[in-house]
């Protein structure tokens, strides 16, 4: 069983809550307390990973303004650090096809978010194209603190988490040089970071098959189909078996129309 | 100035692959005035598979046949979920956890 609040009990962004509002757009500092509260591991992380990027980038001969491009244009921590070697020469096509590749988990992010963002109008466009995976992970997991502006709250998050990492990526560019800090294993706080959700997600629910389910299939894959493609079999083997089970996951096929 | 055409170029190209996986799905399947059913049921339930996905991912490659056998994974995950289950603080473990690791990788292993 998925808790309620995650079975389609969607507020929309316009409707009043309990707050009260009229204008509930409006972005109060409760919104902006919400959103630094959930975004704050997200930032920190950026920030050293960013300057991290931002120092390889120099390394290679692109100053802190292709960083702060490439953080705009691509926003893909995986893609922008392959993408370093690939700047200077090499197949556009290849460019394009690792790109792909590496970002074909988010068409899995995404189509699990088209419920939960259907009604966000206009701001579509930039929660979709900012979706990384930490994003991800802190906004499908609920909707935020009580009495906060949902789509707010969203909004913030997504913008807070793509300002660490675009900041962090041109401040390593510019004065990354001179930091001696080693930051050997800092990526760590990413895997931390999904475990925590992992964790919560698991005492939220008495039925565990999804959660069983994405790491047996992706584990499995990683040893069957190797380390660049596994995502791709992974996805498509936890769609079926997700299709397959549904009558298991929702039993009592409640609450499906909206 | 060529070399430069081609580094705008490739982070264009690469731009577009990355944004066209992120918002692909919603031309597909979010235009109309209805989300699909089916859809929507994979919205509630996909983000419960989706982390076990993404801790598979970020684990891709730790060796698990070479020294240190994924240990300072083991070890570091291990605290992460202590301290989570002990304070249901997220930022909390996420700093421990990965300060120790950190440490692990890098003074110890």
């Amino acid at each position: 069983m998925l808790p309620a609040k995650d079975c389609g009990m969607y507020i929309p962004a316009t409707a009043k809550d309990k707050t009260g509002e009229r204008d509930l757009r409006k972005i109060t500092g409760k919104d902006i307390k919400a959103a630094l509260h959930t975004s704050s591991p997200i930032i920190v992380t950026f920030l050293v990973l960013g300057i991290g990027y931002g120092i390889l980038m120099q390394k290679h001969g692109y100053g802190p303004v292709w960083s702060l491009l490439s953080g705009i244009i691509i926003f893909s921590g995986t893609a922008q650090f392959v993408s370093v070697t690939m700047l200077s020469s090499g197949s556009v096509l290849m460019a394009f096809i690792t790109a792909l590749m590496i970002s074909a988990r988010h068409v899995f992010f995404s189509i699990s978010m088209i419920g939960r963002y259907r009604n966000e109008g206009r701001r579509k466009g930039y929660l979709y194209y900012a979706l990384c995976d930490e994003t991800y992970a802190m906004l499908s997991k609920d909707d935020g603190p009580e009495g906060v502006n949902v789509s707010n709250y969203r909004l913030l998050v997504t913008l807070f988490d793509q300002s660490a990492w675009v900041t962090g990526s041109f401040l390593g560019g510019w004065i990354g040089t001179l930091l001696t800090f080693d930051s050997t294993g800092i990526d760590f706080a990413m895997t931390a970071l999904f475990t925590t959700v992992f964790i919560q997600q698991w005492i939220d629910n008495r039925n565990h098959l999804p959660a069983v389910l994405g790491v047996a299939a992706t584990l499995a894959c990683r040893i069957i189909f190797g380390r660049d493609i596994f995502l791709i079999p992974a996805m498509i083997i936890i769609i079926g078996v997700l299709t397959a089970a549904r009558g298991r996951i929702e039993p009592e096929g409640g609450e499906h129309h909206d | 100035m060529t070399d430069h055409r081609h580094a705008v170029i490739v982070i264009a190209v690469m731009g577009l692959a990355v944004l066209a996986t992120r918002i692909m799905p919603v031309l597909v399947f979010g235009r109309g005035e209805k989300v699909p059913e089916f859809i929507l049921y994979l919205g509630r339930v996909v983000p419960y598979t989706a982390m076990g996905l993404l801790i598979v991912y970020c684990l891709r490659d730790v060796p698990v046949f070479e020294a240190p056998h994924g240990l300072p994974e083991i070890v570091s995950l291990s605290v992460v979920t202590g301290t989570y289950l002990w304070r249901r603080n997220t930022i909390l473990s996420v700093v421990i956890g990965t300060a120790l690791y950190m440490f692990l990788v890098q003074s110890v292993f």
